[in-house]
């Protein structure tokens, strides 16, 4: 049986709680620390109620806990302009970061389209792209896997009450990540991404669209099966991964409509978007655990001197 | 009339060349941009917007790919005018602080940085770039009539924070009625810096276009949003020329010569309407049940396509409560009304 590495938890926010949630239940994370900078964090709180350590004095707060504690992995759940800094921090220390911000340092991952690629390659920082790029890449590689798509469009539409102050901020920075990913990873040769807010009550459930151009007539077929493949893909680790519409063609348009509910660990199902993002960060950190307990990262601070 | 109306000095923005570009499914040339834009100008309109109708970022498949890039409107019709100046729109999730210095490279000397009324704070790094950068810098809470007036007014705060010198009340969906206008208007003028300029934009989809804008002015807007021949989303924008002459009637200094900008409205800018702009039943619906003006021609034509009526699905659209750029739904919601019928 896996042996489970200490991890710490960077950002008390949405995002950074509802992930330790989930890694509160991981056979191979065990969640440790969990840092902020607000004394006053619902998500500090939440994790001193379930034995995590914390501080309030972002990551400085932590460092010099990191080898007594053997963390061996970081998440970062805060936001792209302070990732960078975090980045360099847990990199010095030797430990491998898997970041929830657009700051895209680090190779992208999307589980079920590239979370094989990303064994054995030593990376010490893994990006998830963005929570609609976790929502829409594995469509956009469905197309993609099928025939050439010369573009790929994508648009995420989530409640406001599950965008906190860090995906406010970093609006551009999601457009622009997303985009990359759906290029590098879904296998568009352009990608777009747009992201909407509404505010509706009672807040609706994540919505996904994904529209691509086909480079030649699409092979409708081979495509619904292939979309319909890589849905129960992601279903294995979000169950309310939902096709809704389509895939409908008109033309070279293959237009894919989704529905993501949340398993509502932290914040209410709605919040797919939250929960497919540390979903598939926390599912990241499970396939590279058995090799960082291996020593395989040389990290400074190996199991047996901790 | 208002004894405190006459003697008031307004600038009118004109959104043909952007509005526009919804009924006209992105395609305008660049000559008839050109050429609308020569006579905008020579009429005197003071501030011209030109982009995508979805703002600078907005070609896709989701809103339409127009003919030309941003970049090439702008282009053409900055080296046309001589005295306007040249706005562009910029929803953050759609368009980018690259499409921002794009457009202050090229000349534009106005950034209209819109969100839905709630969602001010995904402009921060747009409206603070901007006004870095030297622009007139405005702040555009769409969808206005969503949000109660106390509550608009945090939202144009905060935008006013960032650095917005100017701070609008959209009616997108052509929604509000003149006391809906009143009550916003007033409060933001009441609660904004006194240097924070206040701005109205109208859709025509009640005929509200003008007594709106009226309305605006009166309790302290200086800035408003009209089309030449009324084109834009919806049934419209308020039809520019018809308010200028309403202004004129009234004392209400617009700088604009009324019969110069008829002119342009009767020959420059009706012979290039796909379909008249007017209230169709559409459109009414639009206005009456509070949605999004550019919704219109998705819903006509996925209401074709999948065999269901276009009305139906802009009510369920608004039931949805859905907001600005969600025209993804539109398909979405008419294929499941075409799987539900009876």
């Amino acid at each position: 049986m896996a042996q489970r590495i200490n991890a710490a938890l960077i950002g008390s926010g949405n995002i950074g709680t509802d992930l330790m949630m989930k890694a509160l239940r991981s056979a191979e994370i065990n969640p440790v620390w969990m840092v902020g900078i607000d004394p006053a964090s619902d998500g500090l709180a939440r994790a001193r109620a379930h034995g995590l350590k914390t501080t309030t004095e972002g990551v400085d707060g932590l460092l010099p806990h990191l080898a007594t504690d053997d963390i061996r992995i970081a998440f970062d759940a805060t936001s792209a302009y302070v990732h960078h800094e975090n980045a360099r921090k847990m990199r010095e220390a030797g430990v491998v970061m898997i970041d929830l911000t657009p700051a895209a340092i680090g190779p992208f991952c999307v589980p079920p389209v590239n979370l094989a690629e990303h064994a054995g390659r030593r990376e010490m920082n893994v990006n998830m792209v963005t929570c609609g790029g976790q929502a829409t890449i594995p469509m956009v590689a469905a197309v993609s896997r099928v025939q050439q798509v010369d573009y790929a469009e994508i648009v995420a539409t989530v409640a406001s009450r599950s965008a906190g102050p860090g995906t406010r901020k970093n609006i551009d920075e999601f457009t622009r990540t997303t985009a990359h990913g759906i290029e590098s990873v879904g296998g568009a040769k352009r990608g777009k991404a747009i992201i909407i807010l509404n505010p509706a009550e009672p807040p609706l459930i994540m919505r996904d669209t994904v529209h691509c151009l086909t480079a030649t007539t699409p092979n409708q077929q081979a495509i619904t099966e292939s979309v319909k493949k890589m849905i129960a893909e992601v279903q294995r680790y979000v169950p309310g991964y939902t096709l809704k519409n389509g895939p409908v063609f008109d033309g070279n348009r293959v237009s894919i409509y989704l529905e993501v509910e949340g398993l509502g660990d932290y914040l209410p199902k709605y919040a797919g978007n939250l929960d497919i993002m540390t979903a598939a960060a926390l599912r990241t950190a499970e396939m590279l655990a058995p090799e960082i307990a291996a020593g395989a990262y040389g990290q400074t601070n190996p199991q047996s001197g901790a | 009339m208002s004894p405190t109306m006459s003697a008031r000095k307004i600038i009118l923005h004109d959104m043909c060349l952007r509005d526009g570009m919804h009924p006209k499914r992105h395609q305008i040339t660049l000559e008839q941009m050109q050429s609308i834009a020569r006579g905008l100008d020579e009429a005197g309109v003071p501030l011209i917007e030109v982009t995508h109708g979805d703002g600078l970022g907005g070609a896709s498949v989701n809103y339409g790919f127009p003919l030309h890039t941003d970049e090439e409107y702008l282009r053409a019709v900055i080296g046309t005018v001589k005295r306007a100046k040249i706005s562009a729109l910029l929803l953050p999730g759609i368009g980018t602080v690259e499409h921002l210095r794009l457009a202050k490279d090229l000349g534009v000397a106005t950034i209209r940085v819109a969100t839905h009324c709630t969602e001010a704070d995904v402009s921060e790094q747009h409206i603070s770039l901007a006004r870095k950068l030297g622009l007139d810098t405005v702040g555009f809470l769409m969808m206005a009539h969503m949000l109660e007036p106390a509550k608009l007014v945090e939202q144009a705060l905060l935008m006013e924070s960032y650095g917005a010198n100017c701070i609008y009340c959209t009616d997108s969906a052509g929604y509000m009625l003149p006391d809906d206008v009143k009550a916003r208007i007033s409060l933001l003028r009441e609660r904004l810096q006194p240097d924070t300029e206040i701005g109205f934009h109208g859709h025509h989809n009640l005929a509200m276009g003008i007594a709106n804008s009226l309305a605006a002015v009166e309790c302290g807007a200086v800035r408003i949003d009209g089309s030449a021949a009324g084109l834009g989303a919806g049934a419209g924008n308020t039809p520019l020329e018809v308010f200028n002459a309403v202004c004129h009637r009234m004392g209400i200094d617009t700088g604009v010569d009324v019969m110069r900008l008829a002119d342009v409205a009767e020959e420059l800018v009706t012979p290039i309407m796909d379909e008249p702009i007017r209230i169709d039943r559409d459109s009414l619906v639009l206005g009456y049940a509070g949605v999004y003006s550019s919704f219109l021609l998705f819903a006509k034509r996925a209401a074709a396509k999948y065999g269901v009526g276009s009305a139906d699905i802009l009510i369920e659209m608004g039931r949805m409560k859905t907001v600005g750029g969600q025209e993804d739904m539109i398909e979405d919601v008419a294929i499941n009304m075409a799987r539900n019928k009876p």
